[in-house]
């Protein structure tokens, strides 16, 4: 491993630490009651996870959000490979697009919770309804990125669709699809969360808000911190390995 | 690669646009099997517009295009070499051989990397290659295709001197060993005095052939000499009596 490389590698490893250092110190100067320290939130979030709900609370969490960005992905994706490559359709909903990315998130899931009762369809709908136009600009912008020259290969090669697909199409849109899961997850965690907070039974957002209630500041930023730890297993035990994996012939994949 | 095809060209007009002024017209050519014909005219006359004709990637036009009889598009594809290599970056050099045409087994793909002389390269990313190695991996792609009909569009445009003339020794032992039916656009002379047996210059709005030379002396054996006279009668038919570049 080339010296710069390894020099890049330590300060991504100490990042998480140098936070939590960061932190420590902070809650030193702090009044502990207002800013406790790692190790009590630590403490926390085990007895949390032992002896109440924080697991159930976490999964039903990640199940909203999984269910919300998989069905924004698959249909941001199909809509933006429509207005990606029709133009006249692209022309009559952009407009469209350029409201979807500026409804703010809670109008749409106050008006999904009228329209549809506190359920969790309601939260889920209103989720993907935030989510989609992101991923439909991102993936429009990549089909519109496509090299016509790969294109008039494929021609030129008589390459059916789903070879054409496969080597010429997929590969051009993976950056794309890969940006738009990565800004669509971490926008979706939050989300959810508000949404949580404004109509739930449960999850994080729920508890969190329950938490707020005593001003139990330990307990929410136990559940903040599994919740962070989820998010980080999913960046580098998932998103990174497959970033790796998918644009390895770019010189930088990151 | 086996000896490649004959091409009858008759076309009539060749537009961009139904509105535009037609850039090709009263084309009409038999390109006989096994031939190495340059295409030589200005830019923006038609000579890569033809070659895309040829290739089935244009069937905007009036008139018709023959290979052994079948149209482009029912006719294998052509081994094509653009302008830029035209590697898929995602696939490595042995992977964009392997996806040529239909494709081909690992040990044609192979064949052709060692004839161009990439057979170390062959797990390497394009973005690893100089751009003489790619252009040499561009031919090993069109080789492997094997339809018998090879298509240069100025495959050596923007590579050094040495690079060419390195590029062209092998497109040579190529085209003898294998005898395709080779079309080669070109805006430099030398590439035809070196390479071709047939020379076809476009000029003209719309583009016409001018002029129509045949090249003696094979290939293969073309020495220093050769090519100075055959570049001689080329830059004469071109009406230019210095520099090559038209």
């Amino acid at each position: 491993m080339p010296s710069a490389q390894r020099h890049h590698r330590f300060l991504e490893l100490a990042s998480i630490p140098l936070l939590l250092l960061f932190w420590q110190v902070l809650a030193m100067l702090m009044a502990q009651r207002l800013f406790p320290t790692p190790l009590a939130v630590g403490a926390e979030l085990i007895h949390l996870a032992t002896a109440e709900r924080l697991l159930p609370d976490l999964g039903q969490t990640l199940i909203r959000a999984g269910l919300g960005f998989f069905l924004a992905m698959v249909l941001g994706t199909a809509l933006g490979l429509v207005l990606g490559r029709v133009r006249s359709l692209d022309r009559l909903f952009s407009g469209w697009l350029i409201v979807g990315l500026n409804l703010p998130a809670i109008v749409v899931a106050i008006l999904f919770y009228i329209w549809l009762g506190l359920t969790e369809t309601a939260l889920i709908s209103a989720v993907v309804v935030n989510k989609l136009p992101l991923v439909a600009a991102t993936i429009r912008e990549g089909v519109r990125n496509f090299a016509p020259e790969y294109d008039e290969l494929a021609r030129a090669m008589r390459w059916p669709l789903a070879r054409r697909l496969r080597l010429v199409f997929i590969p051009q849109l993976m950056p794309f699809v890969l940006a738009a899961a990565r800004t669509g997850l971490s926008l979706i965690w939050k989300i959810v969360l508000v949404f949580e907070v404004l109509g739930s039974d449960g999850g994080v957002g729920y508890r969190v808000s329950l938490f707020f209630q005593f001003f139990d500041i330990t307990s929410i930023l136990a559940y903040t911190t599994a919740f962070i730890a989820v998010v980080l297993a999913v960046e580098y035990g998932l998103l990174r390995p497959l970033e790796h994996k998918v644009l390895k012939w770019r010189a930088d994949p990151a | 690669m086996a000896r490649g095809p004959s091409l009858n060209l008759s076309i009539a007009e060749k537009r961009y646009a139904t509105n535009a002024a037609p850039v090709l017209a009263g084309i009409d050519l038999t390109i006989a099997p096994g031939s190495v014909t340059a295409i030589l005219g200005p830019s923006g006359i038609g000579k890569s517009t033809l070659l895309r004709m040829i290739a089935g990637l244009d069937t905007q036009f009036s008139g018709s295009i023959q290979i052994d009889g079948q149209s482009p598009i029912d006719a294998p594809p052509p081994g094509f070499v653009f302008q830029d290599p035209r590697l898929l970056p995602w696939l490595t050099v042995l992977d964009n051989i392997r996806t040529a045409g239909q494709g081909v087994d690992t040990a044609t793909a192979l064949s052709a990397l060692e004839r161009t002389g990439l057979t170390s390269a062959a797990k390497l990313y394009p973005r690893q290659l100089s751009g003489g190695m790619q252009r040499r991996a561009s031919l090993a792609r069109a080789l492997a295709m094997s339809s018998g009909l090879l298509i240069l569009d100025e495959p050596f445009v923007s590579l050094d001197r040495a690079l060419v003339g390195e590029m062209q020794d092998l497109v040579a032992e190529i085209i003898a060993a294998d005898q395709p039916t080779t079309l080669l656009v070109t805006h430099m002379p030398e590439d035809a005095a070196r390479l071709a047996d047939r020379v076809l210059i476009l000029a003209g709005q719309p583009a016409k052939v001018v002029a129509d030379i045949h090249l003696p002396s094979p290939v293969i054996f073309r020495d220093r000499k050769d090519i100075t006279s055959h570049l001689r009668t080329i830059e004469g038919a071109i009406g230019f009596r210095t520099r090559p570049e038209i």
